[in-house]
């Protein structure tokens, strides 16, 4: 059947749109679209260590998106999430600063600090929602800013390097503070371990458990699910708070195997970009693994593309935002009315 | 203008809603439109009116074929509804709402908007403050705002689904001549939607009958009621004989109870409903029952007096609270307050039931389901979607998510909208609850049913209730007058 056919092939139209587009740019800039793409392939898997960086990008953008489908499916705009993920590398950058242990406790610590620190930054959003009617779009976007402030404190205040502050980053944790990693690279398996666990976790939450269909039910219509019996409140808050640990365990993640000390801008957009890969995956959490990966191969790839083909490295970004764009604008072929809808019940 | 259906089919999963439905409409005629809950009335309406397409069938317009994308479109063809569910915006308030459907200039005119509905008010006798915002307006007050708004809007062409819900009879008396009015000098085409055969034998001049999805009968009025039940339902349906039930201990106490809210406050109300006893609350919308339902389901705070339940004080007790106590509540609104559209049956039942395990037990669930559907007689399957069920099967579905053991149920309309085997059923499984010794607090703007199904009533008119009646001992003209406050 047609419309089978074409059901199967569609997701990929907005990804080759986006290429062609991208492509149109190169071209008009007047450089060769094939060996940019090339260059940007070679650029995510190149040699060993360009593939586990790709690696090491993805457990961080993995667990934030993973977060993301917790909220997203209880009806809350996370957008606070740069700010959790800040919180969380602030916290494990203390324990890693100010804490003497051996290596296995001290990254054990290092977790459940970023993990509480993330979620109690998310609850704050949370509570000024159920509480003060705040939107959590706008508290999200202070407590960010307000994450953001603070972390440009502590480097240039009372955490700056012996030698001065630089604004740059503090002084490089202690070995035994930081993840055991893989080879000479940045990525840390341990790190993965947790990412595929804290996936796998959430998703059988949200299939079947009772929270996870009580989240469903909020994030449809929070007055009948309240009715039904839902304690709109409480799992609304647990809800951001998961989605704050795990970002914040993302953070940890970040300065503990990306980074060796907490840099100024230690999430590096993650936040933002997990959020646009849920929408992407239209909330299916099956597609999150495989979207997050593709995004890492991307952004990583483009950034030796400076110096292999004299164009910048946000030609990269440039790319996976117009697949965002296109994926949200003719992405449902059912929307459009090329395919029939789908039945609820068929 | 003249409307012809061709062949209309709408399918919901396994649900024929409409099954090749054909018609012919003329102007200048008031059409009845009868079905039992569930045949289809609803959802051929919503086709008419442009709300969701068919899957198949043609509509003409004048003899012209129409494809309606949307309910605006429909009405600047010609053909507008007033839904039994309105449709308006609860944010905004009354002025806002009819701008929204009329005014296409970029500056929008207020004291031109004020200035017609004001007319309209006028013309219909409907009470509507400017300034208020929908979500603060009753379900009729609402319903009559969007009434005003269609007839403005050009409509040659008017739909009606249940009008008088929620309206006075003397409000009726008037809507209808209106109505007439528009048919004969106006050669308007209406449509009533109706289950109240009453209503359809005096306004309407032919009742087009609608079984299962099909078209199974054309009658031109007035004519025998019986005549109209039998091609309903194929056989006369016999109504549920009222079991008598002697009322044992308080199980319910208001003392001197207060609920203000920004548009009304009632206050004063003291009332006790015992085990076994159902007690019904009767008034114009929005004159202060629901508000005392509300509070007694922990939904509105009470600022004076004191409500017991089963001899314990629950005042200031929460809804979630109050639920584990042992009440149930089924609000008006049925997929705003009740049910989640895009859940599915066996979702809801899982929700809802005391149960707090960690994992669901999800083929267990869907068994349960299948047996609430059946015991409850449910037309739809487990995993169908609630916004996919009629009217009368939501209200069914409600019915069947309230916990097994309850010391007290609060309903708002419990039958709203039923066509009377429906409405019938839904009061058997009350009176069954009942006969274990659950209180039923209900509230209803049909004084039939009020009186029917009642053993002791009060009437609230304007926020402040009348004393207690005898159901037995009282008649629909006794709370007719009291419904407009007088004693």
């Amino acid at each position: 059947m047609v419309s089978r056919w074409v059901r199967w092939i569609w997701p990929v139209v907005p990804v080759l749109a986006a290429l062609v587009l991208t492509s149109l740019m190169l071209v008009l800039f007047g450089a060769q679209p094939l060996e940019a793409f090339q260059a940007m392939l070679n650029g995510a898997f190149g040699d060993q260590s360009k593939t586990l960086s790709v690696l090491a990008f993805w457990v961080p953008l993995l667990l934030c998106a993973t977060g993301l489908l917790v909220t997203f499916t209880s009806g809350l705009w996370n957008i606070g999430i740069e700010g959790q993920i800040i919180l969380g590398a602030v916290a494990a950058s203390w324990v890693a600063l100010r804490l003497n242990a051996p290596a296995p406790l001290l990254i054990a610590l290092e977790i459940v600090a970023s993990m509480v620190a993330g979620a109690l930054w998310a609850a704050l959003s949370a509570v000024l929602k159920t509480r003060g009617k705040v939107h959590e779009i706008f508290s999200g976007l202070a407590l960010n800013n307000i994450a953001i402030i603070l972390t440009n404190y502590l480097i240039s205040g009372p955490w700056q390097p012996p030698e001065g502050g630089s604004f740059r980053g503090t002084q490089p944790f202690q070995e035994a503070a930081l993840l055991p990693l893989f080879g000479e690279s940045r990525f840390s398996p341990l790190s993965l371990v947790l990412a595929v666990v804290a996936f796998g976790a959430v998703v059988v939450t949200l299939r079947g458990t009772l929270w996870g269909l009580k989240l469903k039910a909020l994030g449809k219509n929070l007055r009948s699910a309240f009715l039904l019996g839902v304690s709109s409140e409480r799992e609304l808050i647990l809800a951001m708070m998961l989605c704050g640990a795990l970002a914040g365990l993302g953070g940890a993640v970040r300065v503990l195997s990306w980074f060796d000390s907490l840099r100024q801008s230690i999430s590096g957009g993650i936040g933002f970009l997990a959020l646009l890969v849920v929408m992407l995956a239209n909330y299916r959490a099956f597609l999150v693994p495989p979207i997050t990966l593709f995004f890492s191969i991307v952004l990583n790839g483009s950034i030796s593309l400076q110096i292999r083909t004299q164009l910048h490295s946000s030609l990269g970004g440039i790319l996976t935002e117009l697949m965002v764009l296109f994926v949200i604008l003719f992405g449902d072929a059912a929307k459009l009315g090329i395919l029939p809808k789908k039945k609820d019940d068929e | 203008m003249k409307i012809e259906l061709r062949d209309i089919r709408k399918h919901f999963g396994p649900v024929k809603a409409n099954d090749g439905i054909s018609l012919v409409l003329e102007s200048g005629k008031i059409y009845g439109l009868l079905g039992e809950n569930g045949a289809g009335k609803s959802t051929l309406m919503k086709i008419l009116s442009g709300y969701q397409p068919p899957d198949s069938g043609e509509i003409l317009v004048d003899d012209l074929s129409q494809d309606f994308a949307s309910p605006a479109q429909a009405l600047r063809t010609g053909i507008g509804m007033l839904y039994q569910d309105p449709l308006d915006i609860p944010a905004f308030n009354v002025k806002e709402n009819y701008l929204l459907g009329r005014d296409r200039k970029v500056v929008l005119d207020y004291d031109k908007a004020s200035q017609e509905l004001e007319n309209l008010a006028e013309r219909f006798d409907f009470d509507l403050d400017l300034h208020v915002q929908i979500e603060n307006l009753s379900l009729g007050e609402r319903q009559q705002l969007e009434l005003a708004r269609l007839l403005v809007g050009g409509a040659q062409v008017l739909i009606l689904d249940e009008p008088t819900t929620g309206i006075s009879a003397e409000q009726k008396d008037k809507l209808f001549n209106f109505i007439r009015k528009l048919a004969g000098e106006g050669g308007k085409t209406i449509i009533l939607v109706s289950h109240k055969l009453d209503e359809v034998q005096e306004l309407c001049s032919e009742a087009l009958i609608l079984r299962k999805g099909k078209l199974v009968g054309k009658v031109e009025l007035p004519c025998n009621n019986e005549l109209l039940v039998e091609n309903m339902f194929d056989q006369v349906p016999t109504r549920g004989e009222r079991p008598i039930h002697k009322p044992g201990d308080a199980v319910l106490e208001l003392r001197e109870v207060r609920v203000p809210t920004y548009r009304l406050t009632v206050s004063g109300i003291n009332l006790s409903v015992r085990e076994g006893e159902v007690f019904g609350l009767a008034g114009l919308e929005g004159s202060g029952q629901q508000l005392v339902l509300k509070a007694c389901a922990g939904l509105l705070k009470t600022d004076h007096g004191h409500i017991f339940l089963a001899g314990k004080e629950i005042t200031g007790w929460s809804y979630q609270r109050l639920r584990q106590a042992g009440i149930g509540y089924v609000a008006a609104g049925r997929l705003e307050e009740g049910l989640v559209s895009g859940l599915s049956i066996t979702e809801h039942l899982v929700l809802s039931q005391p149960t707090n395990k960690f994992f669901i037990n999800w083929s267990g669930s869907r068994t349960l389901a299948d047996i609430r559907i059946d015991q409850y007689q449910i037309v739809g399957r487990n995993s169908t979607m609630a916004e996919n069920l009629s009217g009368g099967n939501q209200q069914r579905l409600l019915i069947a998510l309230l916990w097994e053991s309850l010391k007290l149920v609060l309903l708002e309309h419990p039958t709203r909208g039923l066509d009377v085997r429906s409405a019938d059923w839904i009061w058997e499984q009350l009176y069954h609850r009942r006969d274990t010794g659950t209180a039923i607090l209900f509230m209803s703007t049909d004084l039939d049913e009020i009186i029917e199904r009642s053993d002791r009533i009060a009437v609230f008119s304007g926020g402040r209730m009348s004393r207690i009646m005898e159901a037995r001992q009282t008649t629909v003209e006794e709370i007719g007058h009291l419904i407009g406050g007088r004693a």
